[in-house]
C-alpha cells in the first residue's frame, strides 16, 4: 500500500468512527461554532454600517461645508455664499442653472420605537433641487411633501426606528405639527435614516432664515471634482472647503466600523485560543481512546504520517462542521436585522443592516479551519509517537 | 478545607486534561473581565453622577442653544443651592482620531459643582485667572505628554473666533484628578468667559446647566419647576438628575450595547458546555474511585461535595488565572484604546461577579456528575470497571 491509500484508509476509518465518540467530539464543534458565529456577527455589523455609508455617496456629488467643520452639524452657511459657490467650474447645469443644494441640517429628540427613549433624529431641510439632485431617492409610499406646508417625509429606516413616523401622522416638532406624507427609500444609503422637509419651513421653525449647514452639488463627472474643490479653496471670500462624497461617507463611517471591526477581531481571538484548548482536550482524548488501536495500524505496518495526518483530519473535519455551523447561525440570526446606533461623527442615529457576506463566512471558515490544525497537530503528534509495544498492552 | 489535598488530586489525575481545561475556562473568564469593562465603559461607566445634581438641557435638542440669562431665573428656584454653566466645544487636537470632550466653564463654580474631583488650589486659582487657560484630566496629560505651561492649539469645528480664525490655543495651568475608583474624567476644561467673549456668534448663550439641589429627595419637584419657569417660551428646557440625563444620552448606542452583551452570553454558553462535557467525562472514569472512597466509608453526601468542590475548584482557579491575566493586560489595554474609549479600567466589582460567576459554572457544571456520583451504589460501581 502506498502512502497515500494508507493515509486515505485510516482517515476514512476513523472518520466513520466519530458518531461512537460524538459527544466529546460535540466540544470542538460547539466551540468553534461559537467562535465563528461571534465574529462574522460582529464583522457584519461593522460591514452593514459601512455599507450604509458608502452608499450614500457618489462620486460625481459633492459636500460644501464650512472649513474646518468636521460634519454638517458643525458647519454653518449662508444663501450669498451659494450664489458665488454656484458660479464655479465643474458644477454641472441645467436649463442654465446650477445643480446646487442648498441644506440645512439639524437634529432634534424623538422617542424610537423600541426604548421610548428619545434619540437624536436628522432633520434635513431641503428646496426643489434636493430630491433631483439625488436620483436614487424614491418615494415608496404617499407622496412628496409641498413647498411651504407643515409636511415631511421619512426615510426607511427613520419609519422603522422612530415612533410615530407612519404614513398619514402627525408628529410634534418644537412647537409645530409635521404631517408625514411619504416615506421613502434610497439606495440603502444613509439618507434613509433622515426626515426631510422644506428649507424655508425648517429655517422657520430652528434657526431663522437664511442659515443652512451644507451645499451638494451636482458635478459635470467625478473627473471635475479636483478643479470645483480647488476653486472653492482658492476662493478669499469663502472660508469653506468641498468635499467629494464617498470620501466624505467613508470619514464619517471610519472610526464606528474601525471600532466595531478591531472589536470583533480581539474577541475572536481571544475565544479562539479557548476553543482550541478544548479542541486539544478532544484529541487528545481521542487519541487516547484509540490507543489501542492505532498501536495495532502501526505494528502491521502502517506508517507514522497516516496516522498524524488522520487525526489532523478529524480534528479539522470537526472544526469546518462547526465553521459552517457558526457562520449559518450568525446568518439566520443576524442577516438583514436592522438595527440604529448614534454615529458620532454625524451626531445622529443611522439605521442600517447587518451584512452576512459570503466573503465574511468564509473568514470565519478559514478561521475555523485553523483552529483545527492547531487543536490537531499536538495530539497527532503524540499518536504518532506512541511505542508500539507499550500502546498494545494499553486498557 | 481537610478535604482540599484530596480534590486537588482528584483534579491533576490526568494532568493534560485539567491542564487544558483550565486554560480554557481562563480564557472565558479573560474575555469576560476584559467586555465587561468595554462595555461599562461605553454603557455604564457612568461618570460624575451626583444624586444632588440635575442637568437643565434645551427641550428639543441638545444642540440648541440656551440664554445666560436663565442661570439667574434657576437660582431663584425654591431648593436650588448652586447653578453653573457648560458649553460643547468640539474642535480638534491634531488628528481628529484625538478626540476628547472640551468644555467651555466657569472655573471655580464648576469645581464647587464637582467637588468630588481634585485640583491643587493655586492651579484653581491660576484657571480663574488666565483667560487663555486650561486644566485639563490626569489621563489626557499623560497620553498627550502635557505639562504645565504647555500652549494646546485646537482647531475649531463649530466655533471660530470672531476674526474668523480657527485657531484656539490654551494654556496648560493645572492638571486635575477625578475621585479614586471611578471612571477617570476625560474632559478639558477651558474659561467660558474668555470662549464665549473671542467666539464669533451665539456669545451669551450656553450649552447647559448644572444645578446643585438642597435635597436629592426633593429634586424631581424642583426639575419640574425649572422646567414651568421657561415652558412655552422660545427657550424652553428639560431638566433631569444627571443619571437620567446620561442614560437618555447612553441608551442612543442602542442595540449595539445589547449585542455587545449577547456576545459575552454566547462566550459563557459555549465555555459551559465545553467544560460541562469534560466533567462529565472526567466523571465516567472515575466511577471505581467513588465507589472505594464510599466503601471507605465517605458519606453519599461528602461525595456529591467532593465532587461539586472538585468543578468549583477548577472554575475558580481558571477565572483567578483569567482575570488575573486581565488586570495585567489592563493598563496596556488602555493606552491602546484611549482614542475610543479613554478611562478603560477593570473595576473590582467586575472581579467580583466574576468570582461569583466562577462559583456558578462551577455548580451548574458539577451537579450532574455530582449527583450521579451521590446516588451511586458501592456493588453497581465496583462491577462497572
Amino acid at each position: 500500500m502506498n502512502i497515500f491509500s494508507q493515509i486515505f484508509q485510516i482517515t476514512l476509518m476513523n472518520l466513520r468512527t466519530l458518531p461512537q465518540r460524538w459527544s466529546s467530539s460535540l466540544v470542538i464543534v460547539v466551540g468553534v461554532a461559537g467562535v465563528v458565529a461571534v465574529l462574522v456577527a460582529l464583522l457584519s455589523m461593522a460591514q452593514g454600517f459601512a455599507n450604509t455609508l458608502q452608499r450614500t455617496g457618489h462620486p460625481d456629488r459633492a459636500i460644501v461645508l464650512r472649513g474646518g467643520a468636521n460634519g454638517e452639524l458643525s458647519s454653518v452657511l449662508s444663501i450669498n455664499q451659494a450664489n458665488i459657490v454656484a458660479s464655479f467650474p465643474g458644477i454641472a447645469r441645467r436649463d442654465g442653472q446650477a445643480l446646487l443644494s442648498p441644506e440645512l441640517y439639524l437634529i432634534a429628540d424623538v422617542p424610537k420605537r423600541e426604548t421610548g427613549s428619545p434619540a437624536n433624529l436628522t432633520l434635513r431641510g431641503v428646496t426643489s433641487i434636493g430630491a433631483p439632485l439625488r436620483p436614487e431617492l424614491r418615494i415608496t409610499q404617499g407622496r412628496m411633501f409641498e413647498p411651504g406646508k407643515a409636511e415631511l417625509i421619512a426615510g426607511r429606516g427613520a419609519a422603522d426606528q422612530f415612533a410615530g413616523l407612519d404614513l398619514g401622522a402627525e408628529i410634534r416638532l418644537r412647537d409645530a405639527r409635521m404631517k408625514v406624507v411619504g416615506i421613502f427609500s434610497a439606495d440603502g444609503g444613509g439618507h434613509e435614516s433622515e426626515l426631510w422637509m422644506d428649507l424655508p419651513v425648517v429655517q422657520d421653525l430652528f434657526r431663522g432664515p437664511g442659515v443652512l449647514s451644507s451645499f451638494r452639488v451636482q458635478l459635470q463627472s467625478a473627473a471635475s471634482y479636483p478643479e470645483f474643490a480647488a476653486a472653492i479653496k482658492a476662493d478669499k471670500r469663502l472660508d469653506m472647503e468641498a468635499t467629494d462624497e464617498p470620501t466624505y461617507f467613508t470619514r464619517q463611517s471610519e472610526s464606528l466600523s474601525r471600532l466595531i471591526q478591531g472589536f470583533g477581531y480581539a474577541v475572536a481571538v481571544i475565544m479562539g485560543i479557548g476553543a482550541m484548548f478544548a479542541a486539544l482536550n478532544t484529541m487528545y482524548s481521542a487519541v487516547s481512546a484509540r490507543t489501542r488501536e492505532i498501536a495495532t495500524l502501526r505494528a502491521i505496518g502502517f506508517g507514522g504520517a497516516p496516522v498524524v495526518t488522520s487525526v489532523i483530519v478529524e480534528s479539522m473535519a470537526l472544526a469546518l462542521l462547526g465553521g459552517v455551523l457558526g457562520g449559518a447561525i450568525a446568518w439566520l440570526m443576524f442577516n438583514g436585522a436592522t438595527v440604529s446606533t448614534l454615529n458620532n461623527a454625524s451626531f445622529s442615529q443611522v439605521a442600517f443592516d447587518f451584512a452576512v457576506s459570503p466573503e465574511l463566512i468564509t473568514r470565519g471558515i478559514l478561521l475555523a479551519l485553523l483552529l483545527g490544525l492547531v487543536g490537531g497537530l499536538l495530539p497527532a503528534w503524540r499518536a504518532a509517537r506512541l511505542p508500539v509495544t507499550t500502546a498494545l498492552r494499553a486498557e | 478545607m481537610k478535604y482540599l489535598g484530596l480534590l486537588w488530586a482528584g483534579l491533576f489525575r490526568r494532568r493534560t486534561r485539567t491542564v487544558l481545561t483550565l486554560a480554557s475556562i481562563a480564557i472565558a473568564f479573560l474575555l469576560f473581565a476584559l467586555l465587561r469593562s468595554i462595555i461599562d465603559g461605553f454603557l455604564g461607566g457612568v461618570q460624575l453622577v451626583g444624586a444632588d445634581r440635575l442637568i437643565v438641557s434645551p427641550r428639543y435638542s441638545i444642540v440648541d442653544p440656551l440664554p445666560l440669562g436663565h442661570q439667574q431665573r434657576i437660582r431663584s428656584v425654591p431648593g436650588v443651592v448652586e447653578v453653573t454653566i457648560a458649553n460643547w466645544f468640539g474642535g480638534t487636537y491634531q488628528d481628529p482620531q484625538n478626540f476628547f470632550p472640551k468644555h467651555p466653564v466657569e472655573p471655580r463654580a464648576y469645581f464647587a459643582m464637582y467637588s468630588e474631583l481634585i485640583i491643587a488650589p493655586e492651579q484653581l486659582a491660576a484657571f480663574e485667572n488666565t483667560r487663555s487657560g486650561t486644566v485639563v484630566p490626569r489621563q489626557l496629560a499623560e497620553r498627550f505628554g502635557w505639562k504645565i505651561g504647555d500652549r494646546i492649539p485646537i482647531e475649531a469645528d463649530i466655533w471660530p473666533k470672531a476674526s474668523g480664525d480657527r485657531l484656539w490655543e490654551f494654556d496648560v495651568v493645572g492638571i486635575y484628578d477625578g475621585p479614586p475608583d471611578e471612571a477617570a474624567p476625560d474632559t478639558m476644561l477651558i474659561n467660558f468667559a474668555y470662549f464665549d467673549e473671542a467666539r464669533q456668534f451665539a456669545n451669551g448663550t450656553v450649552g447647559w446647566f448644572i444645578v446643585r439641589v438642597a435635597d436629592p429627595d426633593t429634586a424631581g419637584d424642583v426639575a419640574r419647576n425649572i422646567d414651568a419657569l421657561f415652558a412655552n417660551s422660545t427657550n424652553e428646557t428639560r431638566t433631569s438628575t444627571e443619571a437620567e440625563f446620561q442614560a437618555a444620552f447612553l441608551k442612543q448606542i442602542g442595540d449595539i450595547g445589547l449585542i455587545m452583551s449577547g456576545i459575552l452570553g454566547a462566550v459563557f454558553f459555549t465555555i459551559l458546555l465545553l467544560t460541562g462535557n469534560t466533567m462529565a467525562q472526567a466523571f465516567r472514569e472515575r466511577i471505581p474511585e467513588v465507589a472505594v472512597l464510599k466503601t471507605l466509608g465517605f458519606s453519599n453526601v461528602t461525595v456529591l461535595g467532593l465532587m461539586l468542590g472538585e468543578a468549583i475548584l477548577l472554575s475558580l482557579v481558571a477565572a483567578l488565572i483569567g482575570m488575573g491575566i486581565a488586570v495585567l493586560m489592563a493598563p496596556g489595554i488602555a493606552k491602546g484604546i484611549a482614542t475610543i474609549l479613554p478611562g478603560f479600567g477593570i473595576a473590582p466589582q467586575t472581579l467580583l461577579a466574576g468570582l461569583g460567576l466562577a462559583v456558578l459554572l462551577g455548580v451548574v457544571t458539577g451537579i450532574y456528575p455530582a449527583v450521579q456520583g451521590m446516588r451511586l451504589t458501592i456493588v453497581e460501581a465496583l462491577r462497572k470497571n
